[in-house]
């Protein structure tokens, strides 16, 4: 199997998780397990492959434009990691099936694991840097979606907000400190910024480029300052926090400072930030584990604390540390997974996970009860269990470390009080729990879980053990594989359990006994609750902080914004106008505008006479629109038909065409919206302050409209009186016959050669005719434009006449123009043959789809008109949205019959038939293109006219309509 | 007629923006189609104008640009036409869902305060 198929399978189980039944809680954690369980074994089988140094290397063009590929990179570390990622996410399937109720929905948990495991697969077998931050986000969001997974609770919601807040933010920095890196190095690619260590230390941005990607590492390794949100991250599911909070995720941080240790570490700054984040966090973690009265919440400080040993041993910049910390990486998973696996069957089995209230449990599940011990000694350090052997080189590498007197002073005695720190939380962890007086207030009496739930505690114990007496036969080579990598070259290190009477052995006898020493001289008061909060250190709430910056940097934020925005449109649109003006001025820096010496059109007297009356009309329109609508719309209208005639004049006549007709399905489409507006009738402002202001602002409108006016005049004289070479358009006047197949040049490319321009414009038109839908939908008229108009009101009810509209009618159209109605009916298949002839001449004379399509909807428009919403809706089925899907389906699939056939998508082909009768026949299929085209113009066009019609239908339903508001009996 | 074209595309920009910028949203849709006449005029006049030569291929006459008009720009405002179209009833329906919504056919959804 290769790498890459390893990669994809937890995301394809992920996809299949999340379409299985709610309840199917073993299908769910079957197909997680067997998943994981292949990886691992595929991960194991490839053990041979990277045991000498080797490298596993697998390439695929990404960009290769900028230098970036999608590389796959195993070696002994990334082997390592990828064996943890996929091992212990087996134990925590199996586990999560016994541990999750059957009312949680399942299938949701099983697709976020699945894919968080992917993603942190994907972050430690990358072999790019950009690739590895991809990833890092991935695993973070996914983190988010599992700590909230009970998003019914505020704590679960707000722990998932802080871990994305801070592991996200620290990717953005990661992201921001691996392109300079990337730059620094000239590549992204992993092996050559591993090989470039000299030169990225030595570099001028070696120290901007360090705190950055630090602060990534060591936010995800919740390493102080950043280490608060862990804690608030056990609102996850246990299984969550056993994979992701203690063997994996928080890893990843981690995993990045060892990933990056042969190219960034050995430099002071390096052991200052790394090596201070390391030691403050481990002394903080262990020290705060002590108070915690939460099992969850002790293991958490405790991974907290563990974090800040393999980074305290990272930043050392000494390669035995380096070696260590990867030992510690492999032991601190197996203990800590097992630890809050047994945590979670504690608070499965008595319903609670207060310290305070839990005791003597070990007569009650004596099994799982032996496990944890045995899996918190190993957190204690307990000699004869893997957590011990991995201390010890901590211990000996705080005493032989050369470096400045007081470092060297208070390394060791940090060390052997963390030590004892967490000798006395492993103490409270398994005396107060398991020992004392068996309780008897617990919310459920725990029994010994299912033996598949115990299975992954006991394994993991089973590793603990067994690394802990054997250790060179069991990991010796293993660990020697994975730290290779990292360290270059190997030092020498000894496994063995026993090295004589020396300062570590020391250290740890301290440490024992200061720690039980410890336990029991604050045993009494943390039983009886007396510490809320850790002493000294707990008034610094990590979340309170954190909180509390962020409403900070809301409030400025916010404040800043209100200070250089405005949210009113009308100042929002001066100002784009103004920098459209400014950006049509700079080329005018460099040259001047100047006229050109094309020889002249000759004049018209009926043209400009018409432009005239039509420049009239634009005036007008922009004077009146706002008391007199109609009058507006109405000169509005003059300016679109002047267009049109300047078209035809100009030897346009497709424009011309489309031009006429837009404007008639516009001019419908204001109209009908015309009436839902309020009314508005002239008057004086009554306050001469608010009219000063109102006329400099019009004055200051007007002279920007002037300006944008007399900019385009003076533009577009100056194009019109030179002479445009254009090498473009000649290509197409050449081969729009021999290759499109079509003497309309300008049909052929729009359904042709700039085919794709025209499908993403009826993509765009069937879009807004959704949304127009979608928008009337919801709409409900003001109650005032839902009136009768009031001449109808006024009318008595006992009036006859046919000449209104009748006052009960359920159709505006009903009882008016009844002569009309009848002949309009007629039009139809009329304007159905005239829109056919549209179309088929289309490809060799003016017409085509749109203008074809726009008739065809003009006809369906006007039998709305004249005969009513319901009456038209009865006679005929118009179902506007399949014809859009149809359209867009039709050219499309036209499209991709090009592509069918090996050319790129939407070339043309013709055809050339010979039918008896009618002679020599060519299609080219452009036409099934066209087709669609046409459907899509006659969907959209009446869905958006009819979505807007029938709001009068619902304006107009008897129960919506109110009393005549004349009394019975008046005169009229 | 170089002259008039150039001063009718002028005064269509000049109204649509004057348009553009007042408070009323039926305004702003008049604008809207005012400006766009005018843009599409704009861009079509780019192609230099002719009067008889449209851009359909007649059998006997060469395919250059002296014989025939520019079919580019043509193209283009075929889909800005089409595509203002669809701006206008976009435009218009979301004024009328504003209006039914807020009560008020002010652009900025509120009578200002003054």
């Amino acid at each position: 199997m290769s790498l890459i198929v390893l990669l994809l399978l937890p995301f394809i189980g992920s996809c299949l998780a999340a379409v299985l039944p709610h309840n199917a809680r073993n299908t769910e954690s079957l197909l997680a397990g067997v998943v994981a369980l292949i990886g691992t074994l595929q991960v194991a089988l490839l053990y041979p492959q990277i045991a000498d140094g080797g490298v596993i290397r697998e390439e695929f063009f990404w960009l290769p434009s900028l230098g970036l590929n999608f590389v796959l990179r195993m070696d002994g570390f990334a082997w390592l990691f990828s064996l943890l990622v996929l091992g212990i996410g087996t134990l925590v399937s199996l586990y999560a099936r016994y541990y999750m109720s059957p009312e949680d929905p399942v299938p949701r948990f099983f697709a976020f694991f699945l894919a968080f495991m992917g993603a942190m697969l994907g972050l430690v077998i990358s072999g790019n840097l950009i690739q590895i931050v991809f990833f890092w986000e991935l695993t973070s969001l996914f983190s988010f979606l599992l700590i909230g997974y009970w998003h019914h609770r505020a704590d679960a919601r707000r722990g998932a907000y802080m871990a994305l807040m801070v592991t996200g933010a620290g990717g953005l920095c990661l992201l921001a400190g691996v392109m300079l890196l990337g730059h620094v190095v000239g590549s992204y690619d992993l092996d050559k910024v591993l090989a470039a260590g000299e030169l990225i230390r030595a570099h001028a941005l070696y120290p901007i480029l360090l705190p950055l990607i630090l602060i990534g590492a060591l936010s995800k390794s919740a390493q102080f300052p950043f280490h608060f949100w862990l804690p608030h991250a056990m609102a996850a599911p246990t299984p969550v926090s056993a994979y992701l909070h203690s063997a994996t995720m928080v890893k990843a941080g981690v995993f990045l400072l060892a990933r990056l240790w042969p190219s960034l570490s050995g430099s002071e700054e390096w052991f200052y930030i790394v090596g201070g984040a390391g030691a403050c966090t481990l002394l903080l973690g262990a020290y705060c584990a002590m108070f915690q009265n939460d099992l969850k919440g002790l293991l958490a400080y405790s991974t907290i604390s563990h974090l800040g040993l393999i980074t305290l041993l990272l930043g050392l910049n000494s390669p035995l540390a380096a070696v260590a910390a990867v030992f510690h990486i492999l032991n601190h998973a197996t203990f800590k997974a097992s630890l809050f696996m047994a945590a979670g069957i504690i608070d499965h089995e008595s319903g609670t996970r207060d310290i305070r209230k839990l005791s003597g449990l070990i007569r009650l599940i004596p099994f799982t009860a032996t496990l944890a011990m045995v899996a918190s000694a190993s957190m204690a350090g307990v000699p004869l269990l893997n957590g011990f052997l991995s201390k010890e080189m901590f211990f000996a590498e705080t005493v032989f470390i050369s470096a400045t007197a007081w470092i060297e002073m208070s390394l060791p005695v940090i060390a052997t009080i963390a030590g004892t720190f967490s000798v006395a939380y492993s103490l409270r962890f398994t005396v107060d729990v398991f020992f004392g007086p068996t309780a008897t207030d617990l919310p459920h009496t725990p029994h010994e879980p299912p033996r598949w739930m115990r299975a992954p505690v006991e394994l993991l114990v089973f590793t603990c053990l067994l690394v802990g007496i054997f250790p060179s036969q069991v990991v010796g080579p293993l660990l020697a594989a994975a730290a290779l990598p990292v360290v270059g070259t190997l030092p020498e290190y000894s496994l063995a359990i026993w090295h004589g009477w020396n300062a570590p052995m020391i250290m740890s006898l301290v440490a024992m006994s200061g720690g039980i020493l410890l336990y029991l001289l604050l045993r009494k008061q943390l039983k009886r609750g007396r510490f809320k909060y850790p002493p000294i250190v707990g008034h610094f709430n990590g979340k309170r902080m954190f909180e509390r910056s962020l409403v900070v940097m809301m409030r400025l934020a916010r404040r800043i914004e209100r200070r250089i925005s405005t949210k009113r449109l009308q100042s929002q649109l001066f100002l784009l106008v103004v920098a459209a003006v400014l950006a049509g001025l700079i080329p005018m820096l460099h040259s001047s505008l100047s006229w050109g010496d094309r020889p002249k059109i000759p004049g018209s007297i009926v043209f400009v006479t018409l432009w005239l009356l039509a420049i009239a009309c634009a005036l007008g329109a922009a004077w009146q629109a706002k008391y007199h609508r109609l009058a507006a719309l109405t000169m509005v209208s003059v300016c679109g038909l002047m267009t049109c005639v300047t078209f035809v004049w100009f030897s346009a006549p497709d424009l011309a065409l489309t031009q006429l007709v837009v404007e008639v399905v516009t001019t419908v489409l204001i109209l009908l919206g015309l009436r839902w507006l309020p009314r508005r009738i002239e008057e004086v402002s009554p306050l001469l302050g608010t009219l000063r202001k109102a006329r400099v602002r019009r004055l200051r409108d007007l002279l920007l409209s002037a300006l944008v006016g007399g900019g385009m005049a003076l533009l577009s004289y100056a194009m019109l009186t030179r002479q445009t070479p254009n090498d473009i358009s000649s290509f197409y006047l050449s081969r729009a016959l021999p290759e499109g197949g079509g003497s309309n040049v300008v049909n052929v490319m729009l359904v042709d050669f700039r085919g794709f321009d025209t499908l993403g414009e009826i993509t765009v038109l069937a879009v807004v005719a959704l949304t127009v839908f979608a928008l009337l939908r919801r709409f409900r008229p003001p109650k005032e434009s839902m009136q009768l108009p009031a001449q109808q009101r006024l009318l008595a009810p006992d009036v006859v006449t046919d000449l209104v509209n009748p006052r009960h009618a359920s159709d505006t159209a009903l009882g008016f123009m009844m002569v009309p109605a009848v002949l309009v009916r007629l039009l139809l298949p009329i304007a159905m043959v005239v829109s056919f002839y549209l179309f088929m001449r289309g490809h060799n004379q003016p017409g085509g789809g749109f203008v074809a399509g726009l008739v065809m909807s003009v006809a369906f428009i006007l039998q709305y008109m004249v005969a009513g919403t319901q009456w038209v809706e009865a006679q005929m089925s118009l179902r506007p949205a399949r014809w859009m899907g149809t359209g867009l389906l039709f050219a499309t699939v036209t499209g991709l019959g090009a592509m069918a056939v090996g050319y790129p998508f939407l070339t043309t082909h013709t055809w050339h038939f010979e039918l008896p009768i009618i002679g020599d026949i060519h299609i080219a299929s452009a036409l099934f293109f066209d087709v669609g085209v046409y459907a899509v113009v006659v969907g959209s066009t009446l869905l958006i006219l009819t979505a807007l019609a029938h709001q009068s239908v619902r304006g107009h339903k008897p129960s919506s309509q109110p009393k005549p508001v004349v009394q019975q009996g008046a005169a009229v | 007629m170089e002259e008039v074209i150039a001063i009718a595309i002028g005064v269509l920009a000049a109204s649509g923006v004057w348009l553009l910028l007042r408070p009323r949203t039926f305004q702003v849709v008049m604008g809207l189609c005012l400006l766009s006449y005018g843009v599409n005029l704009f861009i079509f006049s780019m192609g230099s104008l002719f009067i008889g030569k449209e851009p359909i291929i007649k059998d006997g006459v060469p395919q250059d640009l002296l014989h025939y008009t520019d079919p580019l720009p043509q193209a283009l405002v075929l889909t800005a036409i089409v595509i203002s179209f669809a701006m206008t009833a976009l435009f218009l329906v979301v004024l009328l869902a504003s209006r039914g919504l807020t009560g008020t056919d002010h652009v900025d959804g509120r009578e200002p305060k003054e």
